[in-house]
């Protein structure tokens, strides 16, 4: 079975030059099927892999399997974790696939087959990131799953803004991979290794960290803290969200970004857990203390934006900061609570992103004070809406609060508060934007200013404004949504995730995963603090207006690339001075 | 073993970061991209180094009458060139349609997205 891991990378691959050669000569709904179709194929061979991935195989491709303890083959890993994130990275795909069935009316120089491979090569990057067990592979899927994603942002490439935030996501993204790759060569250079866990054998076997074992982390850390949009690394992320195709920022938003969690946490477990890496405390201090941060920036920005994309971006933002703070406490128990809250957290924003979709296909515009009330006739919407800002706020049962109670169990304490408020400042400002835009509650808000991104003027992503929106873009939000309820509900799903996670993770330690009192009054307090918050918003505009404390916080989002460079710059030497503490003391 | 190459790639790396940071124009900018770049090739064939070795071919020496260098890192600086070329092409393209779209290319004037 584990002879098929390779299959997964390569099936969207071959499926997307296939669209490719051929696809000037397709009519559209042709290549629009065979995209669906090899991405559904690839979906259901991930799942097929992953009901039968205990106990954890491996596979060395072609081969090559390792002589002596030493190694030049690849070897891709068949566990939980990893496909389970291959599993979301492709039922992802098949759903923006599915919600932009024949979504842009008029492709590229009429090459109807560009965009389900572009979306098909996204799904081979992402599926190959979560599988690899190879450092150096993990770059290489790294920036073909970046690359990708620079090419589908600026897709409408007669858009102003999206040619400018695809390009500061791609300077961004790509200087975060060199410093990756510098670390990667770094650990090549003192373990003469490119498989994870034998890099992290032979670190052990060379004793404790040192200034080069620092070095590495840092940069690797880097790179994927960069993907993962940690604060100050985050820069980027707003921009690209705010100006993607809405079906891209369901997989930007859903999965990928989660995708740069998950290498952290794949390869702080596998490379620098041992004695030869960095000390626990050292990881503990810096993710928890980057997570609040990145938590924390992520929920003010996302209350004050009035362009909804940018507001859900900003949303995942903050949510990335408790992923963050999750993995950084180190403890089996919140790792199977993130993995519950990505799940979650995947399923209700890729919802959102969909919906948002259907009004800019409809009315032309993302701003939420222009498209004040003029969405009342959107029923459907209006409720898929809110239940996705009730999800996002952590009501149970949705898997996400299952998830975030299991970690705020975990954290505990002040951490645990820190949960609550994110969450439901982020599920505020989407209940907020519902009631404005679908009821048309309260006053017209008044501008905040002149520094800030209005959502007027986007041009719809269809042939035109929509008369009426097509079943497929109403059905797969509502399925994501039933999914990610469904994960909540369903009796022993939190169980199976969690000996999955366990088993790659913590060495099969087995706990609990159920709800308890405590994470469901949790859920249900953050739930009520959001529309707490957007009924007062709504009703009082200027009561939670922008005060001047968090003018600074929005000046330094300038949309200027150099301005992203030095704070990259300037969150590598954060990583470095948090984690020295633990070298200097061996 | 010479730390002076290790050197020139860290050196490397941040002025082309220093590059990125400060430019002006954004086709200079992802030159600066591909500067950072080149500092990983230096990187990577400084570790695959040896004093006395000779290129990893086979073909003219018998394996084992003389040290070679690292195979290994030069095919991985090959993967590197292929993915940077990629990207400085995607993102000239880029600049091309900013240049289009914006009439111009000074990141000072882009000024769409922010807050």
């Amino acid at each position: 079975m584990h002879h098929l891991l390779p299959l997964l990378v390569a099936v969207p691959l071959l499926g997307a030059g296939l669209l490719v050669a051929v696809g000037r000569a397709l009519p559209r709904v042709a290549a629009d099927t065979v995209g669906c179709a090899v991405s559904a194929g690839t979906a259901a061979l991930v799942i097929v892999l992953l009901l039968n991935s205990s106990p954890p195989r491996t596979e060395w491709v072609g081969g090559w399997t390792p002589v002596d303890g030493r190694s030049v083959g690849i070897v891709l890993v068949g566990d939980g974790p990893g496909l389970g994130m291959a599993a979301l990275a492709s039922l992802l795909t098949l759903a923006a696939l599915t919600y932009s069935w024949r979504y842009f009316e008029e492709p590229p120089r009429r090459h109807a087959g560009s965009y389900p491979a572009l979306m098909l090569v996204f799904q081979a990057g992402m599926c190959g990131f979560a599988i690899t067990g190879d450092l150096f592979n993990a770059f290489v899927f790294f920036e073909l799953m970046s690359v990708v994603a620079y090419a589908l942002t600026g897709y409408r490439v007669e858009e102003a803004k999206a040619v400018q935030g695809a390009l500061t996501f791609g300077v961004v993204n790509s200087l975060g991979a060199y410093a990756m790759l510098m670390g990667i060569a770094l650990l090549y250079a003192r373990t003469g290794e490119l498989t994870m866990s034998l890099i992290g054998r032979g670190l052990d076997a060379h004793g404790g960290p040192d200034a080069l074992v620092l070095a590495s982390f840092v940069l690797v850390l880097t790179g994927l803290l960069v993907k993962a949009a940690a604060v100050p690394f985050h820069f980027w992320l707003p921009d690209a969200h705010a100006v993607a195709p809405t079906p891209v920022c369901m997989l930007l938003s859903g999965v990928m970004v989660e995708l740069g969690v998950y290498g952290a946490w794949r390869v702080y477990g596998t490379v620098f857990s041992g004695p030869g890496g960095v000390p626990a405390a050292d990881l503990e201090r810096m993710l928890v203390v980057l997570g609040a941060l990145t938590a924390a920036v992520g929920a003010v920005m996302c209350w004050y934006q009035r362009h909804i994309k940018r507001l859900l971006a900003y949303s995942t933002v903050a949510h990335i900061g408790l992923f963050l703070i999750g993995i950084g406490v180190l403890t089996p128990q919140a790792d199977d609570g993130i993995a519950l809250y990505i799940l979650g957290h995947a399923g209700v924003k890729a919802a959102l992103f969909a919906c948002t979709g259907i009004l800019l296909d409809r009315y032309g515009s993302v701003d939420e004070h222009v498209l004040h009330g003029r969405a009342r006739r959107q029923r459907a919407v209006a409720v898929m809406f809110v239940v996705g800002g009730l999800g996002l706020a952590g009501l149970p049962p949705f898997a996400g609060a299952l998830g975030k109670s299991v970690a705020e169990e975990a954290a505990g304490g002040p951490l645990a508060v820190l949960y609550v408020i994110a969450s439901a400042m982020t599920a505020g400002a989407v209940l907020r934007v519902a009631a404005r835009v679908f009821l048309g509650l309260g006053p017209p808000p008044p501008d905040a200013g002149e520094y800030e991104t209005t959502g007027s003027g986007e041009e719809p992503e269809t042939r035109g404004r929509l008369g009426f929106v097509p079943d497929t873009m109403t059905a797969v939000p509502a399925l994501l949504l039933a999914g990610a309820l469904a994960a909540g509900v369903a009796p022993g799903f939190g169980e199976t995730v969690a000996r999955a996670v366990n088993e790659a993770g913590s060495g099969g330690a087995v706990v609990p995963v159920h709800w308890t009192p405590y994470g469901i009054l949790l859920g249900l307090v953050s739930t009520a603090v959001a529309v707490g918050l957007a009924a007062l918003a709504v009703t009082r505009p200027r009561l939670l207006a922008a005060p001047d404390w968090a003018l600074p916080l929005r000046r330094l989002q300038s949309g200027h690339v150099g301005d992203y460079v030095a704070w990259l710059l300037v969150g590598a030497t954060l990583l470095g001075a948090l984690a020295l503490p633990g070298v200097l003391g061996t | 073993m010479s730390v002076l190459p290790y050197l020139v790639a860290a050196w490397v790396f941040l002025a082309g970061c220093y590059g990125l940071a400060a430019s002006r124009n954004l086709i200079h900018a992802v030159g600066c991209l591909s500067v950072c770049q080149a500092a990983t090739y230096v990187l990577l064939l400084a570790v695959g180094y040896r004093d006395d070795a000779t290129a990893p071919v086979y073909s003219d020496i018998e394996p084992g009458s003389r040290p070679v260098v690292d195979p290994v890192v030069q095919a991985l600086a090959l993967t590197d060139v292929v993915v940077g070329a990629t990207v400085t092409a995607l993102l000239l393209a880029l600049v091309v349609q900013i240049s289009k779209r914006h009439g111009t290319v000074d990141p000072d004037e882009l000024s769409e997205l922010r807050g």
